[in-house]
């Protein structure tokens, strides 16, 4: 898994650099996630705009993350999904739980 | 691409560095059927979902550290119908007893299952013998 992070303020934001979410890298994107809450880095913000596919157990790691932030009272938001990708949170309905924002500039404005 | 006839046999080790190679043949298959009418970069991501899905279930209960086991899936497109066949030599499962995700309250794991169902038009699942076999069959209009 290929991720960069950068911070704004009190928020972590990770942009996933693989083209793909899947069975192979889902694993240590979950583990990356935990990784961060454990250093009590509780503010997250996954960056998509690279990713063109993602699966089940993508969105399983995802949803991982998002319950693991905000049992720790943290924030958990993704920014810049792809139309494909978005399909996907929306016929599991997972749009509804995370929060999305359409960019950097909309979740950092949100959430401050 | 002429849909009128196309056959694609792959056999892969079961590995999900792999997953990525079989999800790509079924998008660059979508992507070159020349008569498909429909949206085919909806159908190229489809494909690649169904076929990265039951290819990763079928690594995930392979119970085979080494990689030395394989995944056989076979491909086929005859008069506008596509049939996706993935081969385990797994236990097997009972495909009806497989609950739909609770959308209410949503889980880490069980979505596999219920993309392949959505995309698909028809999903069996077959045991005979020492090989298995998840069927798939959607009807390109």
């Amino acid at each position: 898994m290929n991720v960069t992070t950068t911070k704004i303020k009190d928020f972590n934001i990770l942009t996933i650099q693989d083209e793909r979410i899947d069975a192979h890298n889902s694993a240590e994107l979950k583990e990356y996630f935990l990784q961060m809450l454990d250093k009590g880095e509780i503010q997250i913000v996954v960056q998509l705009e690279h990713v063109r596919f993602i699966d089940s157990s993508g969105l399983g790691a995802l949803l991982s993350g998002h319950k693991n932030a905000i049992s720790k009272s943290g924030r958990f938001a993704i920014v810049n999904i792809q139309q494909q990708v978005m399909t996907m949170f929306e016929i599991t309905r997972l749009n509804r739980v995370f929060e999305i924002y359409a960019n950097t500039d909309e979740v950092t404005a949100a959430l401050m | 691409m002429n849909a009128s006839m196309i056959q694609v046999d792959v056999l892969i080790p079961t590995h999900t560095k792999y997953l990525d190679l079989i999800g790509s043949i079924g998008e660059r298959i979508a992507k070159e059927l020349d008569s498909y009418t429909g949206d085919k970069e909806a159908l190229a991501y489809q494909l690649n979902l169904v076929l990265t899905e039951a290819t990763a279930n079928v690594i995930k209960h392979a119970n085979d550290a080494n990689h030395k086991d394989t995944v056989r899936i076979s491909i086929h497109i005859f008069e506008n119908i596509l049939t996706i066949k993935v081969f385990d030599h797994g236990q097997g499962f009972d495909l009806s007893a497989v609950p739909e995700p609770d959308f209410d309250n949503p889980q880490e794991h069980g979505m596999g299952l219920f993309f392949i169902r959505s995309t698909m038009d028809s999903v069996t699942y077959v045991k005979n013998g020492d090989e298995n076999r998840l069927e798939m069959i959607k009807y390109l209009n």
